[in-house]
């Protein structure tokens, strides 16, 4: 494990650096304990989208109860076994199943594992000129615990009383009371410790990215010329070691209600002909510390997204991302402020009405920073030069999820509007935009734009545009007419609504919102097979195919254990200098001295010419004595 | 047979596909697009964005616009008149937003789309700009917190004196009401652990409240008097949503909640103005209780003060209803619970008219 201790000294020591380690794996250590970043990077994207897919097949089987509930579904009994009921139904237990585990799938392993472990881990060492992580033991433990994690809880799938059932906030009492829903027995004890395995795999890779992005930035990279996406993983890996832990306590106590007799929230109990002992705690007390995470949790889910969307509109706009300041700002600002605004998804829970105002102030302030950055991005495109990739166009979509999506937390985020909202379609629709599809696009748009550095060949593009159109209009029709559903009181989580007169005169729009998530799935099939295909037979990729400025594009088509395998490049610049008047190209890169772009450089930077020659060593001491 | 057919068609389809696309590329080779740095593809895309963005506003304006009787629900309560109003301020800010930014992001997509010796302009910031648009969404959204925050405190504050009070209890899968009866007007204590097959909210017979409490099947309320419904749950996490009274709040297990409201249209109003024989007012479940979830519906009928108020003064008591239960008041309080809860006089009262 040299790698770490050995980045950034002479040059000479870089040169033996790299040759020693050149190709001394077997195919143990390369590709499975792997304890480098990008192979660790892979190793989440895979699994990532084996989840994603899960996740996926998962909403279509429920969308198809609630699109079609009067069909058959006898044929999917070979797949559901006695899930489905004599009458040829889904049942109703099973759909709550469904439901629970699609949001767990998607929110935990697929959009916090999927994402941050897969661009955290691909991008902090190569955009900051790394040679790996702060520790790439840690690191592989991270995605070996996530591993874990998944297999319990993918078996938690297969148990003959089902997976978890009590929603993917698992509130107590039901989560607690196996006698309340067959979910939260066999199902829930998996659930409990898939999760606890997941908050340790998180914290580890979370210490590694914080410790990186402080400790092994390259010379000249001040955190005021870090990439938007360094600093957007950055964020999140902040806030994810901060909130994570109290899950991990919420889950605990639960674990302790559950097994061991306590009642942390759990009291007067009258269940199945019999009261139960415990008293005095208190549901509430779970909503909180669960929301405590949770809240940040859609921040860990988005930030790296918005990340990597602004690298990718800057990139392909060929412009510098408007207003690099604000962006920072408001990126910060949205972190701190994520940790006071959780008891909003709580206003009419009967936590007290005080607490809801404030929390209701709270969260319309976290409205101004994400509208800076929603200007910020549209400005960006204002007199670019675009050319439309496919991760620009995942990212326009991002942007596009974003605003239609944040719009409507500004009538969720109103205490007063939130009574008739609370729970129903509207708020699926709101956080399916915003924080799901969002964030989703985001990881798309990276899958594509990091595609050439990770694999060394291209994806292809046509393929990549269809991808994309399908899947935009999909997620619109999908989740945009759930607004109307929302509005007319449809209530979350019901398994079907024919014995509500008021409820049960949209089964035209739900019929046609399920087939646009057919559809939508579907799409993701062209993905698989552009996505697989392309790693063995894609055109191979040059070193720079985007013109991209970060220091990423200056290691070789594959790099290698230790990425540069010579010195590691010193940083002159920020990393957004595109289109520069008098420039040669429509792009100067990092790591290009301002004395050799005397054309284009703006006076104050004439100024720091003076400044490059021999402070080039002494400018950032790092110490590599350990 | 079928099924193999099936299968074979796929499997053609896919071949067909997969030969497409090689074709498609070996084409883009032999013609060099794939080393160009933007291809005609750019072109289509560019337009796409913009038959996207007509071709979605124009379905959300055709829906918005044509349905909308059919997802705005009708209210029938005072402070969900104020509630919808924020909600469509709201609408109407937030809408405005949406078609904005929306239309800028999408016709700047397309605008600016790739031309060959065009050069983007380098225009990394703008204070003025950026304080702007920071400034403005903030003024605005104070404005909608600090109307919200009014109505907030109005519909939270405490009820009145001479409020309704109803009990509502939320179990798997269903809701129990209960009404402090006639005589007392007081609803009497209960105890969980007192709750048994018949005593389902577990009440409390030695405190005297409790003799004339009684409970109905329905949820029956008067218009225009301010109602506050007191609510609990026996097993798991449970809440009250009257979609038409804009009424929700959990109920929750060891910790009792409330809400208070005052509906202000009658059933039969209600009737006549959704032109609906059949409506009835409903209560349904909006925080997940398990398999039963979806069908924990209770009706609701809103009645004129008068029709309510003999309506409550039918109802039979609990306790003369399972009279069994006298055995558990005490000796000395036997006597009043059999007068509060109307045991005994129907005969009085057969005597008595004859």
């Amino acid at each position: 494990m040299a790698t770490a201790d050995i980045h950034l000294t002479e040059e000479k020591h870089h040169d033996d650096h790299s040759h020693d380690h050149e190709h001394h794996g077997n195919f143990w250590s390369t590709y499975v304990f792997s304890t480098d970043h990008k192979m660790i990077a892979k190793q989440f994207l895979i699994t990532g989208i084996f989840w994603a897919l899960l996740g996926g097949l998962l909403s279509v089987i429920f969308r198809l109860q609630l699109g079609f509930p009067e069909a058959q579904l006898e044929w999917l009994r070979p797949v559901l076994g006695e899930w489905i009921t004599p009458e040829g139904k889904i049942d109703p237990e099973f759909y709550l199943a469904l439901v629970t585990m699609h949001g767990t799938i998607m929110v935990f392993f697929v959009l916090t594992a999927g994402l941050s472990g897969t661009f955290s881990n691909f991008l902090i060492p190569l955009q900051i000129g790394a040679r790996d992580m702060a520790s790439g033991f840690m690191n592989m433990l991270s995605y070996w615990f996530f591993f874990a994690s998944s297999v319990v809880m993918f078996i938690s799938l297969f148990i003959e009383t089902g997976p978890a059932s009590g929603g993917w906030v698992i509130y107590p009492p039901l989560s607690a009371l196996p006698q309340a829903v067959n979910g939260s027995g066999l199902g829930m004890t998996l659930w409990l410790s898939s999760m606890a395995l997941f908050i340790v795999s998180t914290l580890l890779g979370g210490i590694n990215y914080i410790t990186t992005v402080i400790n092994m930035r390259t010379q000249g990279l001040s955190f005021s010329k870090l990439p938007l996406t360094i600093w957007a993983f950055f964020l999140t890996a902040i806030i994810g070691l901060l909130s994570f832990p109290v899950l991990f306590s919420a889950a605990l106590l639960l674990i302790f209600d559950r097994s061991f007799g306590t009642s942390f929230y759990l009291s007067d109990i009258y269940i199945n002909g019999e009261a139960l002992p415990n008293q005095g705690g208190s549901p509430i007390l779970f909503q909180h510390l669960f929301w405590f995470l949770g809240h940040p949790e859609v921040y860990i889910v988005l930030l790296p997204a918005l990340g990597i969307t602004s690298e990718i509109i800057a990139t392909n706009s060929r412009k510098p991302i408007f207003g690099y300041k604000a962006m920072v700002g408001s990126m910060l600002f949205i972190a701190i402020l994520s940790f006071v605004v959780w008891a909003h998804h709580m206003f009419v829970t009967g936590m007290n009405p005080f607490l809801g105002s404030i929390f209701m102030l709270l969260t319309l302030i976290i409205a101004v920073p994400s509208a800076v950055k929603v200007f910020n991005y549209i400005t960006t495109l204002w007199k670019g030069n675009i050319r439309f990739t496919s991760a620009m166009l995942f990212s326009i979509g991002l942007v596009s999820f974003f605003i239609s999506g944040g719009l409507t937390g500004i009538f969720l985020g109103n205490s007063a509007i939130d009574i008739q909202l609370h729970d129903t379609y509207f708020v699926v629709a709101h956080f399916h935009l915003v924080m799901g599809s969002a964030s989703f696009f985001g990881l798309m748009a990276g899958v594509y734009h990091w595609f050439p550095k990770m694999f060394g060949r291209m994806m292809d593009a046509k393929l990549g545009y269809i991808h994309f159109w399908l899947t935009f209009v999909g997620v619109y029709m999908v989740f945009f007419p759930m607004h109307y559903i929302g509005i007319a009181g449809y209530p979350r989580r019901y398994y079907s609504f024919t014995n509500y007169d008021t409820f049960n005169s949209f089964t035209d729009l739900n019929m046609f919102v399920s087939i646009a998530a057919i559809i939508t799935l579907g799409a993701q099939f062209i993905f698989l097979f552009n996505f697989f295909y392309s790693i063995y037979r894609g055109r191979k990729a040059s070193m720079n195919p985007w013109n991209s400025n970060t220091l990423e594009w200056t290691t070789p088509v594959n790099p290698g254990h230790g990425n540069w395998p010579g010195e590691i490049p010193t940083v002159y610049r920020w990393p957004y200098d595109y289109s520069k008047p008098g420039a040669k190209e429509d792009f100067i890169p990092q790591h290009i001295p301002f004395s050799e772009t005397p054309e284009s450089n703006f006076p104050h930077e004439d100024e720091m010419i003076k400044l490059e020659g021999d402070g080039d060593r002494d400018a950032v001491v790092i110490d590599d004595k350990k | 047979m079928f099924e193999v057919i099936i299968a074979i068609g796929v499997l053609l389809l896919l071949i067909i596909l997969f030969t497409l696309f090689r074709i498609s590329t070996l084409v883009n080779v032999v013609k060099g697009t794939d080393k160009k740095w933007v291809s005609t593809s750019n072109k289509v895309n560019a337009a796409l964005m913009m038959l996207f963005m007509i071709g979605s506003f124009g379905l959300f304006f055709w829906y918005s616009w044509t349905y909308f009787d059919d997802y705005t629900l009708a209210i029938a309560s005072e402070h969900g008149v104020l509630t919808d109003q924020l909600f469509w301020i709201t609408t109407a800010v937030t809408g405005v937003v949406f078609v904005a930014t929306n239309v800028l992001l999408f016709y700047f997509s397309y605008k600016y789309q790739y031309k060959k010796g065009e050069r983007a302009k380098f225009y990394p910031d703008n204070t003025k700009l950026e304080l702007l648009w920071t400034v403005v969404p903030a003024i605005v959204l104070s404005i909608l917190v600090f109307t919200g925050l009014k109505a907030w405190n109005d519909i939270t504050s405490e009820a009145s004196e001479d409020a309704e009070v109803i009990e509502i209890m939320g179990y798997q899968f269903g809701w129990g009401v209960r009404y402090p009866g006639v005589k007392d007007d007081q609803l009497g204590n209960y105890d969980y652990m007192l709750i048994d097959a018949v005593n389902q909210f577990g009440m409390d017979l030695t405190d005297e409240n409790s003799y004339d409490d009684f409970m109905p099947n329905e949820l029956h309320l008067p218009v225009g008097k301010e109602v506050l419904l007191k609510i609990r749950a026996r097993d798991v996490l449970h809440s009250v949503f009257i979609p038409h009274l804009r009424v929700k709040m959990d109920a929750v297990p060891g910790m009792p909640t409330h809400f208070k409201f005052t509906p202000t249209k009658t059933t039969e109003e209600m009737r006549s103005e959704l032109g609906d024989p059949e409506f009835e007012y409903f209560i349904s479940c909006t925080e997940v209780c398990g398999r039963g979830h979806f069908s924990m519906k209770l009706s609701v009928v809103i009645h004129t003060q008068e029709e309510y108020e003999a309506w409550k003064a039918e109802q039979p008591t609990w306790l003369k209803l399972n009279e069994d239960y006298l055995e558990q008041v005490p000796a000395d309080k036997r006597e009043l619970a059999k007068i509060k809860a109307g045991i005994g006089n129907e005969e009085e009262e057969l005597e008595a008219s004859l």
